[in-house]
């Protein structure tokens, strides 16, 4: 075989984990032609300074689990993997505080870090994420609710920008305004601004108690109104989540954690809200779980709080009109996740997002096409409508001029 | 023609267009009226403006902006002007733009948790507004009396209670902005998770520096069912820091945890007669708030804690007016230090919390030897350090002194792992510390951003950044100096 000095340049600079691509290595099938796996965040600058000198596009990638997520790109010519990138840098239990590098799992993390009592509030429901992944996605579940998202979490932050150039911005601390914070802009970034090697984040204490509290309801509006009824109580859930199955019941499953004292008063008060509600230490299965798999239409819809139910019941209405089916899970927060029956025709798919785009911009709201496959997505836009998008292209065109990050893969083409 | 006089002119010419966009009155040269702008917080840095603008809409804001990038004139956004790091401080050849007009609360909304209000209402009056349907807006920065969201949303403010409920940033769901050439732009809004990059994530805490807040739709939290407030006496720091940890490390998060040191105590007893207990080497105030049920249960093992910490005395607030005692100790204590030295530098930076002992040693040594006095005042939770640094002006010597104190401990920070600021912002008054904490690359990729915004750099500049970055071809008329070098040049001053 032919040297390829590309690829030697590649094995060079990252202890010879480089290799081409194979039929596994394409994005949204998107092929792509070299796979690099660097082990430090100095290694990843040295792939990105000659995947720059080599004019290569270069897809950031962890451990796949959303790989599919987004625009296909325009094209790949490099597989950036970081899960060679691994470990926990630092945990600092009396400072709730940890380091931790991109490629590690998020199980990783956690198992360390319940070492000592304390997580990372953040629900991550695609097992097997990486840290960095998670962050570039932006994931979050049910507990956003109490603790926030990543934004709320992450306070710092290290990156390599597609000139190889490494910068970090925030801290260790969790209180510090020096400086812009970068953390935010490159959480939810899909790869497209530049590749995270590094986070530190802000813990929380594991409670000691978790109860939570499950009951059936009929309807959308029965769902708002208990949903309404437990944020506005005193009870301080930690998440208050709804569940609207394809074609079966409604239910809404409150969460409350605590001290044994506290959460055994909390329950009580929280069941006098909702009436006949059932107890149990253990979620019911489709919490915190995504209602849809790789072979599905997966949309995120938001909403202003009050707008959850009368959007709960745009999604059934939509699905009916345009004969599918729809399965729907989200947070009190006004976050909801919906998926759509397997056997999906691209238009009927791209029927049901336009209908959900106007009822969530009824509240305040929007729709994202997470992911589809690549017959379906071809005809939809994945994204929507983005205010500020202007402001998004000139810091995109600032950081990656070439644009060469995950090209094509984000709001507006960037 | 001299410069001088062509810029002169060229600030004529802006007034006058100024005046014909927004109103005569909302406009304003008499040097007497421009006396009151010349500071915010940070009141030993002085530059009189040479123009303020009063705008009561956001088409104003918009037109005042569109009309300084034409003219190629700095500009700098202004709320109450109570800042602590110079960020409102003005520009001499510049145009302030004072935001304390547009005080409208545009809306509460109870349902879905958020208020909307424009960016000179007063951060109380959001938590007075949303007070009768049960919900208050969580941070509280000291000054909160007078200080404006606006304000707050430029520097990210932070406060007492943000140990558990977090900063600005993290309650501020959307705004509206006049971007640094003059567009209007929404970002965000009440639903979570808006599409794109999180340009408002990146917006608060901007300082000003990419544009100017003209909306703000914050979220409104729950009021607790329960407030629980103690104040503990311990013959040292050492031993107030043991209670801390031992607090944290039990898995409690307190709504707040505030530290104040012996002459922290002094200064607060001469000035508000606060009674805290004599001979306290130190004091913690920890307050926890939320579910009646739960407050009870982990009160108790705060008490225990701090009693095994060594507390000599421990009061338990009863009712509103004795934690509101408490509290009149802890929040009056940088005006209080006035009454125990003519001259103070408030300090703001952050250390990891565990390293608290070892970074209250180092500075009682830099104290010992320097022979400057430090008062200590922090919240003690999130390791948030507020040092006061004494001197006296009149005596020779003194004020270099208490500056090189004051910059020592920032460095002790950064040694530590921490932050040089907490809450403050960097301002004019950091950003000769920035190089310290961050490399050139760093804040190279920090200014991109800035580049992205103001490829002009006329928002606010000087501030943040100790160096300003070419952004590469800047749209618009250039005089003989390009705006960057005016903006380095005004940097040194």
């Amino acid at each position: 075989m032919p040297s390829d000095p590309v690829l030697d340049d590649l094995r060079k600079v990252c202890h010879d984990r480089a290799r081409p691509a194979e039929d596994a290595d394409a994005v949204a099938e998107v092929a792509a032609r070299y796979v690099a796996s660097p082990g430090s965040t100095e290694e990843t600058s040295e792939v990105l300074r000659l995947a720059a000198q080599h004019d290569l596009r270069v897809v950031p990638r962890g451990a796949g689990t959303k790989l599919g997520w987004g625009v296909p790109p325009t094209a790949v010519d490099l597989v950036l993997d970081t899960t060679a990138i691994t470990g926990v840098v630092e945990h600092a239990a009396g400072d709730l505080v940890a380091v931790v590098r991109a490629g590690t799992p998020v199980e990783t993390l956690q198992s360390t870090l319940a070492e000592a009592g304390q997580q990372l509030a953040l629900d991550v429901p695609t097992a097997g994420s990486t840290v960095g992944g998670t962050v570039a996605t932006n994931m979050s579940g049910p507990r956003r609710l109490l603790y926030g998202t990543l934004r709320d979490l992450l306070i710092g932050i290290t990156f390599v920008r597609a000139d190889g150039v490494v910068a970090k911005a925030g801290g260790k601390v969790v209180k510090n305004v020096a400086g812009y914070d970068f953390g935010k802009l490159l959480t939810g970034c899909y790869g497209t601004l530049g590749v995270i090697t590094q986070v530190a984040f802000r813990l929380h204490p594991h409670p000691p108690v978790q109860r939570f509290l499950t009951i059936e309801v009929d309807g959308a509006e029965a769902a708002g109104r208990a949903v309404a009824a437990i944020v506005n109580s005193q009870v301080v859930p930690t998440a208050v989540d709804v569940h609207q199955s394809a074609d079966g019941p409604t239910s809404v499953t409150v969460l409350l954690e605590g001290t044994e004292q506290g959460v055994t008063g909390r329950v009580a008060t929280a069941t006098a809200v909702l009436g006949d509600a059932a107890a149990s230490d253990e979620p019911p299965p489709w919490f915190g779980a995504l209602p849809f798999d790789d072979r599905q239409v997966g949309l995120k819809l938001t909403t202003e709080m009050a707008g959850l139910p009368r959007l709960l019941l745009a999604a059934q209405q939509a699905a009916d009109r345009h004969g599918l089916s729809i399965e729907v899970t989200g947070s009190a927060a006004g976050v909801l996740y919906a998926g759509l029956s397997v056997d999906v025709s691209p238009d009927a798919a791209a029927a049901v997002v336009t209908d959900l785009r106007s009822a969530a911009g009824s509240y305040a709201g929007s729709v994202v096409v997470l992911t589809a496959p690549a017959a379906v997505s071809r005809g939809l836009d994945m994204w929507g409508p983005v205010p500020g998008l202007d402001l998004m292209r000139r810091l995109k065109d600032q950081l990656d001029p070439q644009h060469r990050l995950a090209p094509g893969r984000f709001v507006g083409g960037i | 023609m001299t410069a001088l006089d062509d810029t002169s002119t060229g600030l004529d010419d802006l007034a006058a267009r100024l005046r014909a966009d927004i109103g005569d009155e909302l406009v304003l040269t008499d040097r007497q009226q421009l006396r009151t702008y010349e500071c915010d917080g940070l009141a030993h840095y002085k530059v009189m403006p040479a123009i303020v603008t009063l705008p009561r809409t956001t088409q104003q804001v918009a037109a005042v902006v569109r009309a300084c990038v034409a003219a190629q004139v700095p500009y700098v956004a202004r709320g109450s002007g109570t800042g602590l790091s110079g960020g409102a401080l003005p520009r001499a050849d510049g145009v302030l733009i004072v935001t304390s007009q547009m005080r409208d609360i545009k809306e509460v909304d109870p349902p879905n948790q958020r208020a909307v209000v424009e960016p000179g209402v007063i951060n109380l009056q959001v938590t007075k507004a949303a007070a009768p349907f049960g919900y208050y807006y969580a941070p509280d920065p000291s000054s909160q009396q007078i200080c404006s969201i606006g304000g707050n949303v430029a520097e990210n403010s932070g406060g007492a209670h943000c140990l558990k409920y977090g900063f600005t940033t993290n309650h501020v769901l959307g705004i509206e902005l006049v971007a640094p050439e003059g567009d209007v732009v929404r970002l965000g809004g009440k639903a979570p998770d808006p599409p794109g990059y999180d340009l408002l994530g990146a917006f608060v805490g901007s300082e000003g520096t990419l544009g100017i807040a003209t909306e703000a739709t914050v979220r409104l939290m729950r009021s607790p069912e329960a407030v629980n407030t103690l104040l503990a006496a311990f013959e040292s720091t050492d031993e107030a820091g043991g209670a801390v940890s031992a607090i944290i490390g039990a898995g409690v998060i307190p709504a707040a945890i505030e530290m104040m040191d012996a002459l922290a105590i002094e200064a607060a007893e001469a000035a508000v007669h606060c009674n805290y207990p004599q001979g306290a080497g130190a004091v913690l105030i920890v307050e926890l708030d939320g579910p009646t049920a739960e407050v009870d249960a982990q009160f108790a093992a705060v008490e225990t804690h701090c009693r095994d910490n060594g507390a000599f005395e421990i009061r338990v607030a009863t009712d509103d007016a004795e934690r509101a005692l408490f509290w009149k100790g802890r929040k009056s204590a940088f005006a209080a230090v006035g009454r125990i030295s003519p001259d103070y530098i408030v300090q703001d930076g952050v250390i990891p919390r565990t390293a608290l002992p070892d970074v209250l040693r180092r500075i009682a040594e830099l104290s010992g030897s320097s022979g400057v006095r430090v008062a200590n005042v922090f919240h003690a939770g999130d390791g948030n350090l507020h040092p006061l640094v004494l001197f006296d002006e009149t005596v020779p010597g003194q004020a270099d002194d208490a500056e090189e104190v004051s910059g020592a401990i920032l460095d002790l920070c950064i040694e530590y792992g921490g932050s040089i600021t907490g809450e403050h912002g960097v301002g004019m008054d950091k950003a000769k510390y920035m190089s310290r904490m961050f490399s050139e690359d760093d804040l190279d990729t920090m200014q991109l951003l800035r580049c992205a915004f103001d490829p002009a750099h006329l928002s606010n500049p000087g501030k943040i950044f100790p160096t300003p970055r070419l952004c590469g071809e800047v749209p618009g008329r250039h005089k003989g100096t390009h705006p960057m070098q005016e903006a380095g040049l005004a940097e040194v001053f």
